[in-house]
């Protein structure tokens, strides 16, 4: 894996001197267009991050795992991964933090961890997600994309849970 | 997502009054504004340098050569859009798990969506599809994840990659689906 990316770019560099395209002079063009989209980006990521921080902090996420306990109770969903349910969309690093919690305190071979670990790598930063890629673009609702994507998250949870009780 | 900002926000503050936590709840949001400078100083490099490699790539064909090998599935996802090198490129970073060269190549591609889109307040069906694909996961190889089973001392951390390709399947397809009905019902 580790070669992947370095053979890439020799890869990249040696096809675009064969078809004689002035390497460097492309380089800087590009990396100047991308320093315009980190710019244009940089508003969404303020709302995003803080938004996720006083989620977090203010104890709503452990709240509302309390209140959505009967409902995945129903769908034979363990309840202990509820809380990294909530945070996976929001906020990567957070629910990283929170999925290597969770494999501690259940242990590598439990059915929680085992299902933990599919939802996180089977769903994305949803909200972040659309609010980066959004963020450059003139498009004001998004309220169809957050709709189709929070319903593939919801599958990925049951997924997850179906997965983990096979194995289990 | 003006809803759900709001939402995220106001809610947060008054659970964090009723909590007794508002003090720490505030000082969250702002810390956490104060993070954004540092999360995108410390991709904005990387961001850049991916950004000219790509435009490598676009001026000496090798997009095209990409664009080839993948794209019966692109194809068929996105007919109507004219370039389809920056989908296809983000597609191939998300799917090796090279997250930082995926968001560049991701973020372009929609640009030019936006583009062929008339820059209207709404999303076009391809950029809603665009923007489900990169929702859900897509990596062929979940590093992080076989990486954190083996730091607990998992003997096989590998024995979770097919059901995580499973799950991915699954859950990708039925946000594409529901996507498509949106789609549908709205247009009509």
């Amino acid at each position: 894996m580790v070669y992947i990316i370095p053979a890439l770019i020799i890869l990249v560099l040696v096809s675009g001197l064969k078809k004689g395209v002035p390497c460097y002079t492309t380089f800087i063009s590009g990396v100047e267009s991308g320093l315009k989209t980190v710019v244009s980006i940089f508003p969404a990521l303020v709302a995003i991050l803080s938004a996720s921080a006083m989620l977090r902090e203010s104890g709503l996420i452990d709240a509302l795992s309390q209140v959505l306990a009967p409902f995945f109770n129903l769908l034979k969903i363990p309840v202990e991964i509820l809380p990294l349910a909530l945070i996976r969309p929001i906020s990567g690093g957070g629910s990283i933090g929170l999925l290597t919690d969770t494999i501690k305190t259940f242990g590598v071979n439990s059915r929680i961890a085992l299902a933990a670990c599919i939802l996180c790598a089977s769903t994305e930063t949803t909200f972040y997600t659309i609010s980066v890629y959004f963020g450059g673009t003139s498009v004001k609702y998004t309220k169809r994309v957050i709709f189709a994507a929070v319903f593939g998250d919801f599958v990925g949870i049951l997924c997850a849970s179906c997965l983990s009780m096979i194995n289990f | 997502m003006n809803y759900v900002w709001s939402a995220l926000i106001i809610s947060s503050l008054i659970f964090g009054a009723v909590n007794g936590r508002l003090e720490e709840t505030m000082q969250a949001g702002l810390s956490g504004a104060g993070s954004a400078i540092t999360v995108l100083l410390s991709f904005a490099g990387m961001m850049c340098f991916w950004s000219g490699i790509l435009k490598i790539v676009e001026t000496s064909g090798a997009g095209k050569f990409c664009e080839k090998l993948l794209s019966p599935v692109v194809y068929r996802l996105f007919p109507k859009v004219k370039d389809r090198s920056h989908i296809t490129m983000n597609i191939i970073a998300n799917l090796l798990g090279m997250g930082n060269a995926a968001t560049p190549a991701g973020i372009s591609a929609m640009c030019q969506l936006d583009e062929e889109n008339q820059k209207r307040p709404h999303p076009s069906r391809e950029m809603s599809r665009f923007a489900v694909l990169n929702t859900a996961s897509l990596q062929l190889f979940p590093t992080t994840i076989i990486g954190i089973l083996a730091s607990f001392g998992d003997p096989n951390p590998y024995r979770i990659v097919p059901l995580i390709w499973v799950s991915s399947a699954v859950s990708l397809a039925s946000a594409l689906f529901m996507d498509f009905i949106l789609s549908k019902t709205q247009r009509r």
